[in-house]
């Protein structure tokens, strides 16, 4: 099929397979890396990316189902510019939020769908936010107060 | 390989269905993609509801609120009308699945997986709600109690989709209440779950009450005995006690990965006593 959405801002369009998985047509038709499958059953987060405002599941959507749809994923957060990083991005890198890292673009974006809708969330609204990312290494505390510290800094503070 | 069709009418649905005999319908895809993968053999056509505005809005009716079924968990929690309404079934929701899967799974496909561990169903139950059939021949209603025949087998026909779940407004319960016992806190599949509806007259004796056990048996297992063994008395520790024994008796639970019969009867017990805030 000709599939045509906004992916990280720019309108794209490209022929596929209805039922392509959009992790698969992320990572390996479009090169987008940035998202990860760890699970492939909707259990981790890892391949969390955003549709039209929403946190979603890359691995539990197909490609027929992005059609018209806006698509965020980790490596349009920072905007149009690759090298400018996103607050939550510079607040995961100041608070040591991220160990091996596998779990990081899922976390940041479900952050990020959080803080656009609760500019300033308690610890446990948080905790409730990320409850569907699963993090190995850290414990989450660490996320925890980095995202706090995302919502604490002022708009274009360092 | 399957074709994913992606239907913006009922009409288009009907034809769709027509055209492609071997389909299968989804929503959100939290199961179907799951079974797929997991080796479930693919239909040549994969018609996805998730675009259909009938199917996605929840509206009061005069004596009801019904429910498109494909709504997502998400939509039902932001919901006043069902917060006021039916607290039992927010409830419940919240424990839906993680924030992702509420934001993308559907009401009506949670029923039509028809897990035994299936968390709408519990407090759907308790609340008395219908589900609304339709296909291009028309529309049907059943009790979603007579609608559910076992573990992922369900009285949909060939060519149906669930399109409404239809909820009444009365009678009114004061107390609604839901609990469920997992593995963890989120993405947990429940152990045993309890969705339970009831009032209490000017003594506090219970003067009605209904009771619906999730993942306790292949369906909802709801128990009438126990239910008049609470009537006309106080939710004391003591009456509960004695309900959760008679419950003990009655059950005959599942057995599966998450947990055994017996534990299951002890927590579904255990999950009764807790109607008196005192004990959770």
């Amino acid at each position: 099929m000709l599939l045509q959405f906004n992916l990280n801002g720019k309108d794209i369009e490209l022929e596929t397979r209805s039922d392509r998985r959009v992790i698969d047509l992320l990572r390996e038709d479009l090169n987008l890396t940035g998202s990860k499958e760890a699970c492939g059953a909707g259990e981790c987060g890892a391949c969390t990316i955003i549709v039209n405002g929403t946190t979603r599941l890359a691995c539990l959507m197909l490609a027929a189902q992005l059609e018209g749809c806006r698509v965020l994923t980790i490596e349009g957060l920072g905007g149009p510019d690759a090298n400018q990083l996103h607050p939550l991005q510079k607040a995961f890198i100041e608070g040591g939020a991220v160990q091996c890292g596998f779990c990081t673009p899922g976390m940041l974006l479900t952050a990020n769908a959080l803080l656009q809708k609760n500019p300033a969330p308690s610890a446990s609204q948080i905790r409730e936010a990320i409850s569907g990312n699963l993090c190995r290494c850290t414990g989450y505390q660490k996320i925890i107060e980095s995202i706090q510290l995302a919502a604490n800094a002022k708009p274009g503070e360092e | 390989m399957s074709k994913v069709l992606i239907p913006r009418s009922l009409e288009q649905l009907w034809q769709l269905q027509a055209e492609n005999k071997d389909n299968a319908v989804f929503a959100g895809g939290t199961d179907l993609l799951v079974k797929i993968r997991a080796g479930k053999p693919a239909p040549k056509a994969l018609i996805c509801l998730d675009r259909l505005d009938e199917l996605k809005t929840i509206t009061e009716l005069p004596y009801e609120i019904a429910l498109g079924a494909a709504v997502t968990p998400a939509q039902v929690l932001a919901s006043p009308l069902i917060k006021n309404h039916f607290p039992v079934l927010n409830e419940a929701l919240r424990h839906l699945g993680s924030p992702h899967i509420r934001n993308m799974g559907s009401l009506g496909g949670n029923i039509m997986t028809a897990s035994p561990a299936g968390d709408s169903l519990p407090p759907l139950y308790v609340l008395q709600a219908a589900v609304e059939l339709q296909s291009a021949a028309g529309t049907r209603k059943l009790q979603l109690k007579d609608f559910i025949r076992g573990p992922g087998q369900t009285q949909i026909l060939q060519g149906e989709i669930l399109s409404r779940i239809i909820i009444p407004k009365e009678p009114v319960f004061s107390h609604h209440f839901f609990e469920k016992v997992g593995l963890r806190q989120a993405l947990a599949i429940a152990v045993v779950s309890l969705a339970a509806l009831y009032n209490l007259d000017s003594k506090q004796t219970v003067s009605a009450i209904r009771l619906a056990w999730g993942s306790l048996g292949p369906t909802v297992v709801v128990q009438p005995e126990v239910e008049q063994f609470l009537l006309g008395k106080p939710l004391t520790t003591t009456r509960l006690t004695a309900a959760a024994d008679l419950l003990k008796q009655r059950i005959e639970p599942i057995s599966d990965i998450r947990a055994g019969a017996d534990y299951r009867r002890r927590v579904a017990g255990n999950l009764l006593k807790r109607l008196n805030p005192n004990e959770r």
